[in-house]
């Protein structure tokens, strides 16, 4: 089945890669998404802002069934996440369609998430290995110009507590990268590094923004770099995305009284 | 009254029954622990996999393992196991005990050792879509044996100071073979002394090989 058949919904432009609709999410009473609706385009970058508690992560964590909606449904390409077609009517699935589904997107964490006993090179090479089922050798070579992309070609052989966290969490894009997914998810991935560290993580995702046909969605703080590299920013508060433009809109002109607030008490920072 | 305090002919008399049992402890040991380490895993895997009933059970048969004295669960597979067929020879009875008893106490040391690898982990495995297979044997288990060995370790030196209990269901072990010197001889302190001599020189070398295993596996 070609997977850029575009599938008609009553919402949602053809070639949206990701369409989640009408996600609610409470944890105990703490209601943390409150119907939220995203779409994005193939290639598209988009950044999440708001402050913390207001639902971007577990919106980015749903986008790869991290975390389970209570209700709403997540299409990725052609493919429901934790849904399924049967008899024609949309019925719930479980974590195997699931792995199925997730499979064209991608994930950076905060933490890295590296795997501490092997090397910089391993930790690219064992999921080319184990999901794209390409061998040690193919895999090694692959893994190798993926590290030099990133800077890194010279600390290929070190483990990751050998590393700063800058160069681990290089390490952990270029491994998400390694499985050439369609849509990439960075979780605040500079908020765990040192300041003088994050000019470098930084520098790899903007040069991934511009040469990478991936679509991109950025949880962050830093508000500059976001209006620089995203196509379309989402302002979140409370659950609920508040202001969805262009950086030069949300960020550079800002509708919506919260987002003002919001980029002032950052701006002070 | 001649009651010489030390009889060094008399225990180098006794020594090579003592040796005979100090084989039998010893393999008493390696079976039971080789149980133990192997059982208590597949005990510590069914308790996670979130099976209804199976995880219940299995939850409910560790803590009531870990909870009665090794000496009732002997006993019972001793006395009263038999009255429904089920005959094991002495020896066999104990290794098995102490494989069982052993499993449930190693079942929690893998859970300890697994508790310690942090949720980030399984969500990079989930994230990459690394088959469920390879998450266990090639992330999880590489980070586990460095926590749980030096745990395994301390449990086989415990089960080996244990396998004294099986001299009460009449196991040739050292522990009985020095009792049964003293009933002979009524004399008590040379095989008594030269029993607990040789479970100290043994377990003592255990404890100083697993210090070197965790302080080569410390980076």
């Amino acid at each position: 089945m070609p997977t850029d058949a575009p599938i008609p919904t009553e919402k949602g432009a053809r070639g949206d890669i990701l369409k989640m609709r009408d996600l609610r999410k409470a944890f105990g009473s703490r209601t943390v998404l409150d119907g939220v609706d995203v779409d994005v385009k193939a290639g598209e970058k988009v950044a999440l802002i708001g402050p913390s508690g207001s639902g971007k992560t577990t919106i980015l964590r749903m986008a790869i069934g991290l975390t389970k909606p209570d209700s709403g449904t997540i299409q990725i390409e052609d493919k429901y996440l934790w849904h399924e077609m049967r008899n024609g009517q949309l019925a719930p699935s479980g974590e195997k369609n699931a792995r199925i589904s997730r499979r064209p997107v991608g994930m950076v964490f905060q933490q890295f998430n590296l795997f501490p006993h092997m090397t910089a090179l391993q930790n690219v090479r064992e999921p080319m290995v184990q999901v794209l089922g390409l061998s040690r050798k193919e895999a090694d070579a692959h893994a190798a110009t993926l590290l030099d992309q990133v800077g890194l070609s010279t600390h290929k052989d070190k483990r990751p507590a050998q590393l700063s966290g800058g160069q681990q969490q290089r390490v952990a894009i270029a491994r998400s990268l390694g499985l050439k997914p369609k849509v990439m998810l960075f979780d605040e991935v500079t908020s765990a590094l040192d300041p003088e560290l994050v000019g470098e993580v930084l520098r790899v995702l903007r040069e991934l923004s511009h040469a990478s046909d991936m679509a991109m969605l950025l949880v962050t703080h830093e508000i500059k770099f976001a209006a620089d590299i995203a196509d379309r920013v989402l302002m979140f508060d409370q659950g609920k995305i508040i202001e969805d433009g262009p950086p030069s809109q949300v960020i550079g002109d800002p509708q919506v009284l919260r987002t003002r607030q919001f980029l002032r008490a950052v701006n002070e920072r | 009254m001649n009651a010489s305090f030390w009889d060094w002919s008399y225990a180098w008399s006794v020594l090579p029954s003592l040796l005979e049992g100090l084989k039998i402890t010893v393999f008493a040991t390696v079976i039971g622990s080789a149980i133990a380490v192997v059982f208590g895993l597949v005990l510590c895997m069914l308790r996670l996999a979130r099976v209804p009933v199976v995880s219940q059970v299995v939850w409910f048969l560790v803590e009531f393992l870990r909870g009665t004295p090794f000496l009732v669960q002997l006993y019972f597979i001793f006395y009263v196991l038999p009255h429904y067929g089920i005959l094991f020879s002495p020896l066999t009875t104990g290794v098995i005990a102490l494989g069982i008893y052993g499993s449930a106490r190693a079942a929690e040391f893998y859970r300890a050792a697994l508790e310690t690898i942090p949720t980030g982990q399984w969500e990079a495995c989930l994230t990459l879509g690394l088959p469920i297979r390879h998450v266990w044997t090639g992330v999880i288990f590489p980070q586990m044996w460095p926590i749980a060995v030096p745990m395994l370790g301390n449990l086989v030196i415990a089960m080996f100071k244990d396998t004294a209990i099986l001299s009460t269901i009449t196991v040739l072990e050292l522990v009985a073979r020095a009792k049964d010197a003293g009933f002979q001889s009524f004399r008590y302190l040379e095989p008594l002394t030269m029993a607990g001599l040789l479970f100290w020189i043994v377990s003592y070398a255990a404890a100083r090989g697993i210090r070197y295993l965790e302080s080569r596996n410390a980076h």
